[in-house]
């Protein structure tokens, strides 16, 4: 701060202090503290606002258990209310997209930093960040048009002789989720290579090859000296693809099938549709409590520290 | 076990630069050789090509009698220690030692139990625990070296090991490893551009230059009969004088210099080619009275107390400085700053050598 001052004046600091304050009342912590008071109390037609009806409780959350439907997984059929069951599927498959991205950075933010020449490395990585040059959701509906009945991918595959029809991918070959998946990876993939990248480029090359020295089989010298190396970069990039795809709202709605829903798309339509922003307050922060236990779990099970991801 | 490595007219060009150029020499099992030369020399890059991480441009290295081209780092029977020592961080002290014997299936307690006897081996007991952060550097150095000698090597490799230890660790360590390698008999290979320490520990010492080998020989041929001037000048101090070859007779040369006309052993092979005279400041003598052979007159300049011997300088009438090391031992008069003597040597003890061999 005094430094801040010295450098540049009362005037601009001043100004600078005020709109960060600014910043951070009004814009953050304001409408998020008017929501959270707002998702314990009914909603109302604007009469009976402020009115005797207008009273506390856990209503609204408790509409996360309601209408209970049949359901099976792995052969054993049961009930869930309805809502649970969006919610769980999209933790599944923001995990089976946290994964792919995974499987897909590793190797890459390995050749990236250990293998490929130095000279070459700036124009590799500015040809992975092409694609972020364009908007998301024109990269959503990039993929809406590859996957669709007669588009590019069928035309190919059913060209090479590959496919004897064209297939419904939007409708899901595998499960429901399938092109929501391949939009997730697709939009989040960096998120995993760069940490990852950033960790492995960390590790001394002289430990790679000391490993090597004595003995060890190339996954062995992964599976013992590089991955416990990277896993804080790991860590950190399981976190933001999880929770990225978990609240992304934007390719879920491009790329849907008839039978898949993902969470945010429920509280969009409790917030939009149904006007009830009262509930879909209560949803969201209902949802990122569960996904912050989702995510503490995991981390846990892993051994995975809260200051390893920091680093 | 120990293994012969023979490297065969090995070259190693990294693009259009030679890093490593025409590199004969044998190392004998159970030899303690070592590769001497200045930063740049070559000498890290002679390490990787036996250890399988640089292949050599060309050239045939063989490590017991077998051509090891093409075989990567994990089957050479070689186990390199790296200048900065790479050891493991996340692993505790006897997973680092067993390492070698983990990736080669061995259980857990055989390995455990021959950790734990490699720490007594390099005199480390109890630190299997520990992590290798929490070590000192001497500490580390010697779980370095339990982890070469955990896959029983046939030829340890060691790249400047104790540059980063202080004097008198770096003294103890020498010792330490030395003994390591005469119970353990494994040929070792070691590397270093400290003089001092590739004397002091080896059966045989290369010295290198700028990628070419000057001469292999024990360390007193080396530093008594170096082959030529870079060799006597890297290996040691030397006082070096320029001029011209007279007559020679029985191995010895008169040598014409403006600063007088001296008499010194001529290098075989000498001849031709630019020669210089060298001098060890120990075999320089100061006296007051003049007469006798390869006698000049200097006027004493500084005199330095360097403990065990005293550095003196002095200068001829011409100009010419010299160094005289005169040993503390009360056998030598130590002479007077800007004091009138005679700076004698033993024409035995010069040499006049070439400047630096060619291809050999
Ligand atoms: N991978 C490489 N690519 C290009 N040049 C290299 C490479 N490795 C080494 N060199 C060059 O080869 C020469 C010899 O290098 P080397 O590492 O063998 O030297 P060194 O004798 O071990 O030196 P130091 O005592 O400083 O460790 C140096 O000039 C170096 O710049
Ligand atoms: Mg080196």
């Amino acid at each position: 701060m005094q430094d801040l001052l010295r450098r540049y004046g009362a005037t601009l600091t001043g100004t600078f202090v005020l709109l960060v304050a600014f910043w951070l009342l009004a814009l953050v912590i304001l409408p998020n503290v008017t929501l959270f008071e707002a998702s314990f109390r009914p909603y109302l037609p604007v009469v009976d606002v402020g009115g005797p009806k207008d009273t506390y409780s856990f209503d609204n959350y408790r509409k996360f258990l309601n209408n209970p439907v049949d359901t099976s997984f792995l052969g054993i059929s049961f009930q869930l209310p309805i809502h649970t069951i969006t919610f769980l599927n999209t933790v599944l498959f923001s995990a089976l997209v946290t994964f792919i991205t995974f499987v897909m950075s590793y190797p890459l933010a390995y050749y990236l930093a250990k293998i490929v020449n130095p000279r070459a490395l700036p124009t590799l990585v500015l040809l992975l960040f092409v694609p972020l040059w364009v908007s998301e959701a024109l990269r959503a509906f990039a993929w809406y048009i590859i996957l669709t009945f007669n588009g590019p991918l069928n035309a190919a595959l059913v060209g090479m002789g590959l496919l004897d029809a064209p297939v419904r991918w939007q409708n899901g070959v595998f499960t429901a989720y399938d092109a929501i998946v391949i939009g997730l990876v697709y939009t989040y993939v960096l998120f995993m290579l760069f940490p990852i990248y950033g960790s492995i480029q960390s590790l001394d090359t002289n430990q790679i090859e000391a490993s090597e020295d004595l003995g060890a089989k190339w996954w062995q010298t992964h599976w013992r000296v590089i991955l416990p190396h990277a896993k804080p970069g790991i860590a950190s990039g399981c976190v933001m693809v999880f929770m990225l795809s978990a609240g992304s709202l934007l390719v879920p709605s491009v790329l849907p099938s008839t039978k898949s829903n993902w969470f945010t798309q429920t509280i969009q339509v409790w917030m939009l549709e149904s006007q009830d922003w009262n509930t879909g307050a209560a949803y969201s922060f209902l949802y990122i409590l569960l996904c912050t236990v989702v995510v503490t779990l995991v981390m846990w099970a892993f051994k995975v520290k809260l200051s390893d991801i920091a680093k | 076990m120990s293994a012969e490595i023979d490297l065969d007219d090995v070259c190693c060009d990294f693009g259009s630069f030679r890093a490593v150029d025409h590199v004969s020499v044998k190392i004998r099992p159970g030899e303690f050789f070592s590769f001497l030369g200045p930063s740049g020399c070559g000498k890290t890059t002679i390490l990787r090509m036996i250890s399988g991480f640089t292949e050599p441009s060309s050239g045939v290295i063989r490590i017991g009698g077998k051509d090891v081209r093409g075989q990567r780092p994990n089957q050479r029977p070689t186990a390199l220690i790296f200048q900065n020592l790479a050891l493991f961080p996340l692993m505790p002290v006897w997973e680092n030692i067993a390492f070698g014997l983990e990736v080669r299936g061995v259980d857990k307690a055989t390995r455990r139990a021959r950790a734990e006897e490699l720490l007594r081996l390099v005199d480390l007991p109890g630190a299997a625990d520990k992590m290798a952060s929490q070590l000192s550097g001497g500490q580390r150095q010697r779980v370095a070296i339990a982890r070469a000698l955990a896959v029983e090597p046939a030829v340890m490799l060691l790249d400047e090991p104790l540059s980063a230890l202080d004097l008198k660790l770096r003294q103890h360590m020498r010792a330490e490893l030395r003994s390591i390698q005469k119970r353990t008999g494994v040929t070792f290979i070691y590397i270093t551009h400290d003089q001092g320490e590739a004397l002091a520990m080896s059966d045989r010492v290369g010295v290198m230059s700028q990628g070419r080998l000057q001469q292999v020989a024990d360390p007193r041929e080396i530093y008594n009969n170096p082959a030529n001037g870079f060799v006597a000048s890297f290996v040691g101090e030397m006082n070096i004088l320029t001029g011209d070859v007279g007559a020679t007779a029985d191995g010895f040369a008169s040598y014409a210099t403006p600063h007088g006309t001296f008499r010194a052993r001529l290098a075989p092979g000498a001849a031709k080619g630019p020669v210089k005279l060298y001098i060890r400041p120990e075999h320089v003598v100061l006296t007051p009275d003049a007469g006798g052979e390869n006698a000049v007159s200097v006027t004493v300049g500084d005199v330095a107390f360097e403990g065990n011997f005293i550095s003196v300088s002095a200068t001829t009438d011409s100009g010419k400085h010299f160094v005289a090391e005169l040993r503390n031992d009360g056998s030598a008069t130590v002479p007077d700053p800007g004091s009138r003597q005679f700076m004698r040597f033993d024409a035995a003890r010069a040499a006049i050598l070439p400047d630096e061999t060619g291809t050999a």
